[in-house]
């Protein structure tokens, strides 16, 4: 069935099964791929907020910003919108650079940072040519109020693993920090946060090496456009437009 | 003069090291929540206040091996003061840049389990060697002094001189090979560590500003320019003091080659914005605009082109090319201070402009919150902590001057 004769709900149903027979093969088999149709894109920035609170990102950290662009002149306009999560290169400039060892590509093509590992030098920050990494200072948003509430200390769940944000001295606080296409989820057999809150249906992911994926028909579109693919990157982060 | 200059630079460190205290006990009991830099600029005032002084230890390195490789006479008294300074201004960048990192504490995993194609991991490795080498290098340059003061009576440079007493010419003669070999690897790991820093820079393609094959150079010009300039200044005041003649020479050497190199850097610096600028390509042009006509524009124009080339320059023609001026030796020693001290203009403006500009258009409206901005100017807290690193440089700098002879006890002859 072609995508265009889907209903919203038998397309999260494919993705579904997508994902779950692609946690059957060995990770190294496998390789994740986002794909983010701009003209169904509505710019409500749904993925952006479930993402702040699936990974419970504190001030100034933020994974999947979504960018607006306005053309022509009023009454004449028009929006669009670029939702910018990781693009999870294949040739990723943040790894090569860290001196600590710190952060790597999986297998499965996911780029991942070991908290404990980061020295917090913001290199990787700044060698991203997507501005895909931010910085997490140690900022609570209940900052200058009286005292900070117990859901603010609540831990993430980011790469498996439970982060707690007790104090601002503690990991990921003084680390680089992005998306990480919600790998804690796809473990547990469940969608990335920001595919599931999509309204417009507009994000999908599974694995582009699996040939019956929804994903791996979309990349065959003639749609297909990657950010900035003179640098070389190879993003696993694929716009349709 | 000297002794008032010495006094006041003296007054300086200790006044900044109060001060700037307070910055330092910000950033250790606050971390780095009231800093300017975050994630669309995540490198601000500390990083720039490291390549600064990176740069002058380079600098005043590679100068110190004219004595102890080529053996340049007329500098040969200075030797030690230059190592010394070489030492002072690299314990300041360290610190500058340790203040910087998230993790402070996991600073040993750079060396300890460090990527090798990083280039920040090559930092680790070569500045570790440099540490060892200059450390070692100032020992046996001080080697015999150390022990003719340590029987005079000082505890100090009797417990530094390790229980060597041997002062006989063989030895004598045995420091200066040494010296001459530790110099000789030191030439090319001073070469690779500040054209390291450079690169590390000159890596990074998503910063076209930084990505050229001019940057390790322009970075190893620049360090010799404001090392040579930083120490020629350091030398009127604290150097060798004994032979006047012989000290005005040296003062005019000093000068001539500083001139030179702060032009040759000049030279590079025109090059790089013009070719930057000519084909009006944003990513690139958008940096050098920043620099030239934005914002901070008096940054370039005011405090490095005017105080740090132009009157510099002047200063050095007249006082130490032509020779009509007999005495200049002051005028050659201020032209160096300003270029040393104008030199972080410099270096702030390789470091900031180029992260000024959205990777992405549009992505400062997409999203709010701290440091997600592309404008930056340092906080107060990050101001003090570079006055404290600062003036614990120059602290380390006048107490090991004081304690240990850096300069012979003969040559030290104050006006």
């Amino acid at each position: 069935m072609a995508i265009i004769d889907m209903s919203p709900g038998e397309v999260r149903q494919r993705m579904m099964e997508d994902l779950r027979r692609a946690l059957k093969r060995p990770m190294e088999k496998r390789r994740w791929a986002m794909v983010i149709d701009l003209q169904k894109c509505v710019g409500c920035t749904a993925c952006t907020t479930a993402c702040v609170a699936e990974n419970h990102l504190p001030p100034g950290v933020v994974y999947r910003p979504v960018i607006e662009k306005e053309i022509g002149r009023y009454p004449n306009v028009r929006k669009n919108f670029l939702p910018r999560p990781c693009m999870q290169c294949e040739n990723p400039p943040c790894v090569k650079v860290c001196p600590a060892s710190a952060t790597w590509k999986r297998p499965d093509g996911i780029v991942e940072i070991d908290y404990e590992k980061c020295i917090g030098c913001r290199y990787c920050i700044n060698a991203c040519p997507y501005s895909a990494r931010t910085f997490d200072k140690g900022y609570y948003y209940s900052d200058g109020t009286p005292y900070i509430p117990e859901y603010e200390k609540k831990p993430a769940f980011e790469y498996g693993k439970v982060w707690p944000r007790n104090n601002r001295e503690d990991s990921p606080v003084g680390n680089a920090r992005k998306c990480t296409y919600c790998v804690h989820r796809l473990d547990k057999g469940m969608l990335p946060a920001c595919v599931t809150t999509c309204l417009g249906d507009a994000t999908y992911f599974g694995d582009a090496n699996d040939p019956e994926s929804l994903v791996a028909e979309l990349l065959g579109s003639p749609r297909v456009m990657r950010l900035k693919e003179g640098f070389g990157t190879k993003p696993a982060t694929t716009y349709l437009v | 003069m000297k002794k008032t200059i010495s006094g006041l630079v003296w007054l300086i460190a200790i006044v900044g090291f109060v001060v700037g205290f307070y910055g330092l006990y910000q950033r250790i009991t606050t971390g780095h929540i009231h800093t300017d830099y975050g994630s669309y600029i995540p490198w601000g005032l500390w990083v720039a206040a490291y390549i600064y002084f990176i740069g002058l230890s380079a600098g005043s390195f590679l100068l110190s091996t004219l004595v102890y490789v080529v053996r340049v006479e007329k500098l040969e008294k200075i030797g030690k003061l230059a190592l010394f300074t070489a030492f002072g201004c690299l314990i300041a960048a360290l610190l500058s840049i340790w203040m910087d990192l998230g993790h402070m504490g996991r600073v040993y995993r750079v060396v300890l389990h460090g990527n090798l194609r990083s280039m920040m991991t090559w930092m680790g490795i070569l500045y570790s060697s440099y540490f060892l080498v200059i450390l070692v290098e100032l020992w046996f340059a001080m080697r015999v002094d150390l022990i003719k003061k340590a029987r005079e009576g000082s505890g100090i440079c009797s417990i530094l001189s390790f229980g060597s007493t041997d002062t006989s010419p063989k030895s004598i003669q045995r420091d200066r090979k040494v010296l001459k070999v530790l110099g000789t690897i030191g030439v090319p790991l001073a070469i690779a560590f500040h054209g390291g820093v450079g690169a590390l820079f000159g890596v990074v393609g998503a910063r076209t500003y930084w990505h050229s094959g001019l940057t390790p150079i322009a970075f190893l010009v620049g360090a010799l320019a404001s090392g040579g300039a930083l120490l020629t200044a350091i030398v009127y005041v604290w150097g060798p003091d004994r032979d006047r003649e012989q000290f005005r020479e040296m003062m005019k050497y000093l000068g001539k080659v500083v001139l030179a190199l702060v032009l040759i850097d000049f030279l590079l610096e025109i090059a790089e914005y013009f070719v930057g600028m000519y084909p009006g390509i944003p990513d690139e042009a958008e940096p050098i605009k920043a620099v030239l006509f934005g914002k901070y524009w008096y940054v370039f124009w005011i405090v490095h082109v005017f105080f740090g080339v132009f009157v510099p320059s002047v200063l050095l023609f007249k006082n130490a090319v032509s020779q009509k001026v007999k005495n200049g030796a002051a005028a050659i020693a201020f032209a160096g201070l300003l270029i040393a001290v104008t030199f972080m203009a410099v270096r702030l403006n390789i470091v900031i402009p180029a992260q000024v500009s959205p990777e992405i258009e549009g992505l400062q409206y997409a999203f709010t919150g701290p440091g997600l901005e592309y404008h930056y100017m340092p906080t107060m807290m990050e101001w003090l902590v570079t006055i404290w690193v600062s003036s614990l440089g120059a602290l380390l700098f006048l107490i090991g001057y004081t304690l240990l002879p850096i300069v012979n006890e003969e040559d030290r002859e104050v006006a």
